[in-house]
Formats: structure tokens, sequence, C-alpha cells
């Protein structure tokens, strides 16, 4: 007898590991549904790096739970919804596709609040937000240009959905800034994270003679071929200079950390509202990594677009641009308004590539 | 010196039924001892696994949802496995079954008759069953390996997918973003219960499961696959024909895998989209043989399946024990009941000495005598 009552108060002690998550009921919780592994090196590993930032800013108000390599389809509705169910206050769905299991578990759930990434639908309940990386781009393509020998840049691009061919366009746009000749070839890896596919997409455009890399994909795996090959590249999402110490120009970093606590701060004053947000490099949802391997004139370059675009001076896509085909898009001095650029299906002059419709 | 394991003389039949929960108490045992030196509370973990997705309705819905496309496949490629066909392609006879079940919604969001959804469950069925009848056909005409054409046209199948979606079958409303326009409510699959998500998928699982085991039990053609699985030869002498077999195995777990593809996108997705499936053809190879290709014991390796895949996502929120020790404890658990199995039917042995034994000498020989399979 005396046996059964040690183990059962070994079983409670042993039990007692989740029960105190009852007792952190007074913090409100902020969940996060990630599509990759948080260590990926780039796209879900930039959330979480907002994630702990937001948990270091509000963590005594309160707690940041995730889940981590959600497919998108009936998984992800099944993993948002279990949030939903566990108390989440203001959940994350950190990934397009997770557009539709986002909108059904809102529509079940109108008391929880819901922020969906790089989307187009909303409700009461669902706020949508994104980041200007095409204003990272345009700086990347300048740099490209100034430093490429052979004035042609390979592109590994993911899916062509607006967000990737706006961000070819505007590194484009960037580059002839620089040199009004320069090419761009693009190559479709159709995916977002597969390092094999992403190398050989990688290796496919130097062997085309490219001297300059840049990616719109979530692995270091380009990168390292282009530290493997000797030529520059741009990194993605996070910065990926422990993969090109020597390679890596600058990055295009998602810093979503400012835009996780605004709206979190939003939710415990109570002012949260559905929104569709849309904020850029002055906003602190995007940042540079620091300019390196380049010479002194082509970084005092790129920080002077970049404080021109934060000050709201230069916009990127300004006239006069022409589609691919040599049709005028933008007059002179004319800007692209932002209902276009969401809906963007279309190439601009200088793009070497047929754009999969 | 190198290990071998050699073939019991008898198979006992007490372990044969102690085996799946010696392997469960194993998974426990170690599963607890990982998570302790992860620094959780190792009870506590393997309640979140284990117990805590079977507490809610809702969640009982959600195993179902998961299960229901592992068990219709799994129980088709029991079949195909039974009787030495080797379909490793049934992700892509997935994909076009709902390629297939989806063309009537897709190309006629306006047709609101009771008839739609079961002609797209046909069509699912003959869409699987005619793309597995591909590597079929390659079989028994030309004596292709039906493992390496089957599992490229799983590649394809995506692909096809893929263009569809991003190509003609675009939302014209959606934005160009890669998918269909959304089913009209006719075409979609309805859920069994208001309470919670699962749909009739399930039920067509524990349907198609049951069938084929009362086929393999009681009927002259699950005789048929197990003697031509077993021995060719032997089934030439009783007058079976290995290329039918090839032709039904394969046409039968590609239309459960049709199936099931049309089942989850009209169950559970609502429209086409690039990516539709998990890797559910790939994981049900596991769950065909958890279950020992035997079509009840599918059921039960389904819903285990499944559940620790709920469980893993639950163990992740309620304690932080991340996605990748959630993984390991999933192996941990396939390990343990795939060498419990093993060592039931085999004995490890320890040889000393030199490569030359007579065991791996007769190891060859089976492969001379496929060599001279006619036609």
């Amino acid at each position: 007898m005396k046996k059964l009552v040690i183990a059962l108060a070994a079983t409670a002690a042993l039990l007692g590991g989740f029960s105190s998550g009852a007792q952190a009921q007074e913090k409100k919780k902020v969940c996060f549904v990630y599509v990759g592994s948080r260590t990926d090196g780039g796209w879900t590993q930039a959330n979480e790096l907002g994630r702990q930032q937001l948990v270091k800013a509000l963590g005594d108000k309160i707690e940041a739970p995730f889940l981590e390599n959600v497919p998108e389809g009936p998984d992800a509705e099944r993993a948002i919804e279990r949030m939903a169910r566990s108390g989440c206050s203001l959940i994350f769905t950190t990934s397009f596709g997770f557009m539709d299991a986002t909108m059904k578990v809102a529509a079940k759930f109108p008391d929880v609040k819901f922020e969906h990434a790089t989307g187009f639908k909303s409700a009461a309940n669902v706020a949508t937000y994104n980041s200007r990386f095409y204003e990272g781009r345009y700086i990347s393509g300048q740099i490209a240009a100034k430093m490429s020998k052979k004035g042609v840049a390979g592109y590994i691009a993911s899916f062509p959905i607006p967000e990737v061919v706006m961000g070819i366009n505007a590194f484009e746009q960037g580059a002839k800034s620089v040199n009004p000749n320069f090419k761009m070839k693009v190559v479709w890896a159709n995916t977002w994270f597969d390092p094999g596919k992403e190398a050989d997409a990688a290796k496919a455009l130097i062997d085309q003679g490219v001297d300059i890399l840049t990616q719109h994909t979530d692995t270091t795996a380009p990168m390292q071929v282009a530290a493997e090959r000797g030529i520059f590249a741009f990194g993605q999402a996070s910065d990926m200079i422990a993969a090109g110490p020597k390679t890596q120009l600058t990055a295009i970093e998602d810093t979503w950390g400012a835009y996780f606590i605004k709206r979190t701060k939003a939710l415990l004053d109570g002012s949260w509202k559905s929104e569709q947000s849309w904020d850029g490099l002055k906003d602190g949802i995007l940042t540079m990594a620091p300019y390196t391997n380049m010479p002194d004139d082509v970084k005092a370059m790129a920080e002077a677009t970049e404080a021109k675009i934060k000050s709201g001076e230069l916009h990127p896509f300004t006239g006069p641009i022409n589609k691919q085909d040599g049709t005028p898009w933008l007059k002179a001095g004319e800007k692209a308004d932002d209902g276009t650029l969401l809906g963007m299906n279309f190439y601009i002059e200088g793009v070497d590539d047929k754009l999969p419709q | 010196m190198r290990i071998e394991l050699e073939k019991r003389g008898r198979v006992s039949t007490l372990f044969s039924i102690v085996s799946p929960l010696l392997a469960l108490v194993l998974t426990l045992v170690f599963g607890a001892l990982m998570f302790w030196m992860l620094g959780k509370a190792p009870l506590g973990a393997l309640y979140s696994f284990f117990v805590e997705p079977l507490l809610d309705v809702w969640s009982i819905h959600e195993l179902a949802v998961k299960a229901g496309p592992l068990i219709l496949i799994a129980v088709g490629l029991s079949i195909c496995y039974r009787s030495n066909n080797w379909n490793i392609g049934a992700e892509g006879q997935f994909t076009i079954g709902a390629i297939t079940g989806s063309i009537l919604p897709v190309l006629y969001p306006a047709w609101h008759s009771p008839v739609i959804l079961p002609l797209m469950l046909l069509l699912g069925i003959a869409g699987g069953a005619l793309y597995a009848g591909i590597p079929a056909l390659l079989k028994a005409r030309f004596n292709t390996n039906e493992i390496l054409t089957s599992l490229m046209l799983v590649y394809v199948a995506q692909l096809f997918l893929d263009w569809l979606v991003r190509g003609p079958w675009k939302d014209p409303q959606g934005h160009n973003f890669p998918q269909t326009t959304s089913f009209q409510p006719e075409a979609v699959l309805p859920p069994l219960l208001d309470s919670g998500r699962a749909h009739w998928g399930f039920v067509f699982a524990i349907i198609a499961a049951v069938a084929l085991w009362f086929m393999m039990r009681f009927m002259l053609k699950g005789f048929e696959v197990s003697v031509l699985g077993q021995s060719e030869r032997a089934g030439r002498f009783a007058g079976f024909s290995a290329r039918r077999m090839i032709w039904f195995s394969l046409l039968v777990s590609g239309g459960l895998a049709g199936l099931a593809g049309i089942s989850e996108v009209s169950g559970s997705i609502g429209h086409l989209q690039p990516s539709i499936s998990p890797g559910y053809g790939f994981t049900a190879i596991i769950v065909a043989f958890l279950g020992r290709l035997n079509p009840l014991g599918i059921i039960a390796s389904g819903l285990v399946l499944a559940l620790t895949y709920l469980g893993g996502e639950a163990a992740q929120l309620s304690i932080g024990i991340s996605d990748k020790a959630s993984r390991v404890f999933q192996g941990l658990l396939l390990f343990f009941v795939l060498s419990c199995d093993t060592l039931i039917h085999y004995r490890i042995r320890l040889v000393l000495g030199s490569a030359n034994s007579p065991a791996a000498k007769s190891a060859v020989s089976p492969s001379n005598q496929t060599a001279e399979v006619t036609r």
C-alpha cells in the first residue's frame, strides 16, 4: 500500500509539468503557426526571431507558443483550430498557404484575432500583413549592377505569384538605374524550401554565365553554391552571411518583430482592429543586412538609396518603365499604385525569361 | 564477423499477439527517457501524445480526417504488396484521383445537382486506377520494374496538378494565386456529424478495409493474391495468372488512392491547390506494413499513426516539445513495432568467419529464378 502511495505521488509529480499551464492563464497567449522549421535559415527562422523579440519585449504580459512544420491544407486548419481552442487570443499564421484555413477557423472563433501573412482575404477578426520586400530588392539590384562584370544576374524564384514577380521586377529596375542594359535570367524552382532543387537552380544559372545570384527561396543552398563557384550573392529573409562570409553582399532580412510587437500591444490595450498592413524599410519590418564584400563607393550608393526609400523620396517603381514586350507601363514620373503591385503578373523590360502563366 | 537474420522454424502465436503491446511498452519507456533528457515531465509528455487528442470531440474528428486517407490508400497497397507488386506511387494516384474527381466542380461550377458528388467519386476512382494502370501495363507487357515507374509517375502527377492550378484551372478571381475556385456546396463531401470536420472519406476507408479483409479471408481472389505473392510458380500450377494479378492489384490500389484523393479534396480542402497531400501516399506504405498488410490491422495502424501526428502537435503546444522531438518519438514507435514483428519471424545469429557460408550462396538463386519468368 505504501508503495502504491509513493508511486501515485511520483506520478503526480511527473504530471506536474502540464498543470502549470493553467496558472499562467492570466497571461494572454499570442500564438504562431510556421510552415517550415524554425531553424530553416530563411523565412520561418525570420518569423521565429520576430517571435523571440516579441517575448523579450512583452514576455511579462504574454506567452507565445508556436507550431512548426505545419503543412498547408487540412493539417493547417487543425493546427490553427487547436491553437484557437487552447486559449490563444491572437494567432499569427505566417504563410500565404494558410489563408483559407485561417478564414475557416476565424469564422468559427469570432472572439479570437488572426493575423495572416501576405494573403488577400480578411474579416472582422482577420488582419493581413505584408512587407515591401521589393524596396530591398531594388537596392540589391543596384548593388548587383555595380558588382557584376558581365551585366547578367541570376534569380532563383519560387512560384510565379505577384509577390515574386514584383521582386524580380524591382531587382531589374534597381539594376537598370545603374546599368540600363542589365539583364536577368530566372529559374523557377517551384518550391519555397528545397536545398537540392535550389542548389541545382543556382548551378544551372551560373553555367549560363550569370555572375551574381539572388533568390526568392528560403534555404542557404544557393548562397553555398555561389561561394563554391566564387561569385557574389544576396541573402533572403534571414542574414545568410554564415553560409557565404566572402559571398553575401547584403540580405533582405524580414524583421517581423516590429510588427508582432505593435499588434500585440494593440491587442493588450484593446485597440486591435482588422487591417491590411503593408509596411516597408521605414517601419523596421524589413532590414538590410550589413553591406559587405563590396567597395566603399558601392556601399555608399546602397546606403544613400536605402535612406531615400525610407524618407519616401524614392519609389522603386517610378516611370518611365516599359513592360517586357516594350509597351509602356508607367509614364515618366508616375509611381506604381499598390493595387497593381499586389496583382503584378507581367515582367518589365530587361528580364530574360518567359513568365509562367 | 557479421549478423544474420535466420528464419525461425515456428512462429510463436503468443508473441504474434503480444508483440505490438511489447513494442508500445518499449516506445513508452524510451520515449519517456527521451522526454526526461529533454527536461520535460515524461508522463505529461506521454499524456499529451496519446491521451490529450482523444479527450475532445473535435479532436476525434480530426483523427478521422487524418487517418481516413492513410487507411484508404494503405488497404489498397496491402493487396499489391501481398501479391508481390510494389506500387510505390500511391501519392501520384491520389493526386490524379483528386484531379479527375475535380473536373466537374471546376469546369461546371454552376451545376447544382445531387448527382455531381457520386460522379466525382467515380471519376476519382477511375482516374487513380487508370494512372496505376500505366505501371501495370508497363510491367505486364514489358516486365518493367513497377517500383521505379510508379514512383516516377508521382512527380509527373504533382507537376500536372501544379500546372493545372497555375494555368487552365486557376481561379479567375484569385489574384493570380495558384488555386481553383471553391467547389459548389453540392460538390463537397458532407461531414458525418455536425460536431466536427470528419467526413464520409473515413467511412469509405472502413468499408474498403472490411471488404478487402473479407476478400482476402474468404474469397478465391484473396487466395490467389497470397499464392501468387508467395510463389509465382505455385500460382501458375493452380491456374492463376501473375499478369492478371498485376492488373488487378494495381487497379484496386490505384482506384482506392484516387478515391482518397477526391475525398480529401472534396471533404477537407474544398478546392484544388498545388499541394493537396502531406505525403499520404508515402506514409500509407508505413501504415500498410505497420498493419502487417492485413486490412483490419491497417485500420488500427492508420489510427495510431494519425494519433501520433495529432499528439505531436498537442505536445508542441501544451508542453513545448519541439516538432523534431515528436518526430523522433514517432520514429521510435515505428522502429519498435517493426523490429518486434521481425524478431517473431527471425532470430538474430552472429556468424563468425568468412562470408562463404551456404546461406550467402543460396541468397543469390532467387534472382536467377525471376529472370526466367515467362510472359
